[in-house]
């Protein structure tokens, strides 16, 4: 029994009853010297994730991904599978699972019967790692088309521009006196490169999006339909006005109702995660900021909360309260743009997003005193921030914060909630219960819409919201307008911290020590998360004590999001898919990754 | 009933079109469009719609403002302030800076200042890693922000990076001014470290003559 405090000490990633539990049970469950938490026999996953499910309370598996194991000294070459399953009250199990690396043998059992959260994340493991799931009832490519050559993220996979291991590329300096293009690495002189013997011509546009098709056609047929009516397949999108960018829908609709929906993304696709393992620590911020593009400061935060957890390093109280100030209006932004383009896709056109565009170009504003920029602000570093506040900001924060804030939201929310054209649109529409919500890693406002109170400031507090003084916003109908109003509940909640930290906030250092632009973080692993505006977004971070990452995974608050857009929109009348889908708020830069 | 919506938003719309005139007559007519006033009219104060009529009239950009980086030189000696230390290229996150440490043609030894220096503005992303990284504050971020071209930008090198100190001055006073503080109080720590030295080499000298003196005269 592990009951010194030495051994507590060691358990990492889960823990020490559940670690118990799970090892009485499963006694093959081991402690792995290498990661957090347990690793557990891949035969044996499902099993042991429905026991931590059913009898250890982890109702809610809100990441999984992978690492491929290549030349690592001292590691036999492998794929490691990676679970996160969370309690709601904070506190997260980690399992790991080793399969072999080679196409074909590596297979382990899906988990998508017990949770539906792992629909989309198990075909991102498959689509970039070529594992496949044995029991996974849609296993597509989600980010790359069918045929595409190798799986990216896979350690021996090199993309078209390849030029080194890792950043920073040795031509640079000292004698990179003869600066080339990247496209003149390339062999076609364009982004492209083709796999031997395949020809653009000869390439058979059917075949790539056949087992789409197959999917669609076969999906919730209802045999027992009284009318034998036909049913007709259309694409919404990808270049739909109301998509929020390139996002492609497809709908099996009978007559003017939808029997299934498949989402289809992957156009904005730019391999974000292989950037990231060839960037160093400190270069990977400035490209979180292009994630979610309109919450570029607390993507920033995102990542340097889990670097500090690697890294170990205590935030000085005063960017604690900068870093505060900054998330919370953001999330006003992202709140204020939601509501705004959801009457957007309602078909006020421009009306309402542009109430809420001006009040986003004022907080913009600040940001740009702040940081230098209005959207990619690059604004955070690990240990504090990058600049302290300019004079006069606070006043100007206070004055927006205080008063014209409050005004505007109020005005807007009067526009909108008590419009009867809104109400008619969205109450009752693409209800979510809040039982499908959490088996299907919904996070964020449409989670706390369904009536579940779980907000990770609250249930695994980090920074200062263990002192802060707030409300978990919850509405419980789970429809679309219940998304709406949520949206505008969370803004009053947000300027009620604006309010306590932008009058308390202390003099004193920002920065903890400042970070060399070749930082080396200790080997390790970890998963660290916050609530963004739109949900849960969280990082996943192998380091080997090198200057760059060996993996960087970003647990995408939209993409998982977006699983259960179909069980929303079953049953509901095409023009209310744009509805379901506006309510959800999405970016397709965190989608696509 | 829906007569009274449509009043009441066309209401709504008659309100926004009276605010915007409420603060012409605050401010009295014709100041509306006086550069002093425009971030009045479109800050946190401001009221109704206001539009910033923008190649005609421009909103003031902040200090921190960034675009794209350039070199600083000296005005008197026209050198670079840049030592080729090559941290720049390695902080970038992009890597689109491409840096040629100069070299003694007679004896091959490496200097301290470029040879050449290259920026592919069309890669670059404004981040400002380069300028925050800068030992010797040598990189900074412009404001300038209209660089539309109908040509691709490519490559750029020293001729076209670098601008005098002075405009670093210009766009970045706090920054500048936080660089003259460094730079005096490293030159005060010089001149102590000196006059500790002298004064040492007094003390020593002192000491060595006292030790040379032959110790009977004293006793």
């Amino acid at each position: 029994m592990a009951e010194t405090p030495q051994e507590a000490v060691q358990l990492k990633g889960i823990p020490q009853e559940t670690f118990q539990a799970l090892q009485e049970r499963f006694p093959e469950a081991v402690q792995p010297a290498r990661y957090e938490g347990a690793l557990v026999p891949a035969e044996k996953i499902v099993e042991v994730v429905r026991f931590l499910r059913d009898e250890l309370g982890y109702i809610f598996l809100s990441n999984l991904t992978a690492t491929d194991y290549l030349d690592v000294k001292g590691v036999e070459p492998h794929i490691d599978v990676v679970y996160h399953l969370f309690r709601m009250q904070g506190g997260y199990a980690a399992l790991h699972v080793e399969i072999p690396r080679e196409i074909g043998k590596a297979h382990l059992p899906s988990v998508t019967s017990l949770f539906p959260s792992a629909m989309l994340q198990e075909r991102e493991v498959y689509d970039m790692f070529g594992v496949k799931f044995d029991g996974h009832p849609d296993l597509r490519r989600l980010l790359m088309w069918e045929g595409f050559d190798g799986y990216p993220l896979r350690k021996d996979w090199k993309e078209v521009y390849y030029e080194g291991e890792t950043k920073p590329y040795r031509s640079r300096y000292p004698k990179g006196g003869h600066p080339i293009y990247a496209e003149e690495l390339s062999p076609l002189k364009d982004n492209i490169r083709y796999p031997e013997g395949w020809s653009p011509q000869a390439w058979d546009y059917d075949e790539a999006d056949r087992l789409l098709y197959e999917r669609m056609l076969s999906a919730h047929r209802d045999p027992d339909k009284p009318l034998k009516t036909d049913e007709m397949i259309i694409n919404f999108g990808p270049h739909h006005p109301s998509t929020h960018g390139v996002f492609r829908m497809a709908v099996r609709l009978d007559g003017e109702t939808v029997r299934h929906l498949e989402p289809v993304f992957g156009y904005l696709h730019r391999n974000h995660e292989k950037i990231g393992e060839r960037n160093t620590w400190i270069q990977n911020i400035p490209f979180t900021d292009r994630l979610d593009y309109i919450n570029g400061m607390t993507n920033n935060w995102a990542y340097i909360v889990a670097l500090e957890k690697l890294l170990g390093w205590e935030v000085p109280e005063r960017a604690e309260y900068i870093r505060v100030i900054v998330g919370e209006f953001s999330r006003i932004v992202n709140h204020m743009l939601a509501a705004g383009f959801f009457s957007n896709e309602l078909g006020l056109y421009f009306t309402g997003s542009l109430y809420a565009l001006e009040e986003r170009e004022h907080i913009l504003d600040l940001f740009e005193a702040l940081s230098g920029a209005r959207m990619m602000f690059n604004y955070m570093r690990p240990g504090g921030v990058r600049y302290d506040l300019p004079e006069g900001w606070l006043e100007k924060a206070k004055a927006l914060a205080y008063e014209r804030i409050p005004r505007k939201v109020e005005q807007m929310a009067h526009f909108l909630l008590d419009n009867d054209v809104v109400k008619a649109r969205t109450m009752g529409v693409g209800v979510l219960p809040p039982d499908v919500a959490i088996a299907s890693g919904i996070t964020g406002p449409v989670l706390r819409a369904s009536g579940v109170a779980y907000d990770i400031r609250r249930a695994e507090p980090y920074s200062l919201y263990d002192q802060l003084d707030f409300d978990v916003a919850v509405r419980t109908h789970g429809d679309a307008y219940d998304r709406l109003a949520i949206r505008f509940d969370e803004i009053w909640q947000s300027l009620r911290i604006l309010r306590q930290v932008l009058e308390n906030i202390p003099e004193g250092p920002i920065v903890a020590k400042k970070p060399s632009h070749r930082l080396k973080v200790p080997a390790g692993e970890t998963y660290g998360r916050i609530e963004a505006p739109k949900g849960e977004l969280g990082f996943y971070l192998v380091s080997l004590g090198k200057f760059n990452p060996y993996r960087y995974h970003i647990r995408s608050t939209s993409l998982l999001n977006l699983t259960a857009l179909s069980d929303m929109t079953r049953g509901l009348k095409v023009a209310d898919i744009v509805t379901v889908l506006g309510s959800i708020d999405l970016t397709m830069g965190e989608v696509d990754r | 009933m829906y007569g009274f919506g449509v009043l009441k938003t066309l209401g709504i719309a008659f309100y926004h079109f009276v605010l915007t005139y409420v603060d012409d007559v605050k401010m009295g007519f014709g100041k509306r469009y006086t550069p002093e006033h425009l971030p009045e009219r479109q800050g946190v104060e401001g009221r109704g719609i206001y539009t910033v009529r923008y190649p005609k009239e421009r909103l003031p950009l902040p200090e921190r403002s960034r675009n794209h980086p350039f070199l600083v030189y000296i005005e008197e000696t026209g050198k670079l302030k840049c030592t080729a230390c090559g941290i720049c290229a390695q902080a970038c996150p992009v890597q689109c800076i491409w840096i040629e440490r100069a070299k003694d043609p007679e004896t091959g030894k490496p200097l301290s200042y470029p040879a050449a220096f290259h920026i592919d503005q069309g890669l670059c992303i404004g981040c400002g890693m380069c300028a925050e990284f800068c030992p010797f504050d040598s990189i900074k971020m412009d404001i300038e922000y209209e660089n539309a071209s109908y040509t691709r930008p490519g490559f750029v090198g020293i001729e076209e990076l670098k601008k005098p100190e002075s405009y670093h001055a210009k766009i970045h006073p706090t920054d500048y001014a936080r660089e003259m503080e460094e730079k005096r109080l490293k030159e005060e720590r010089k001149r102590k470290a000196a006059a500790a030295k002298a004064a040492k080499a007094k003390a020593a000298a002192a000491k060595k003559e006292a030790a040379k003196r032959p110790p009977d005269k004293t006793s």
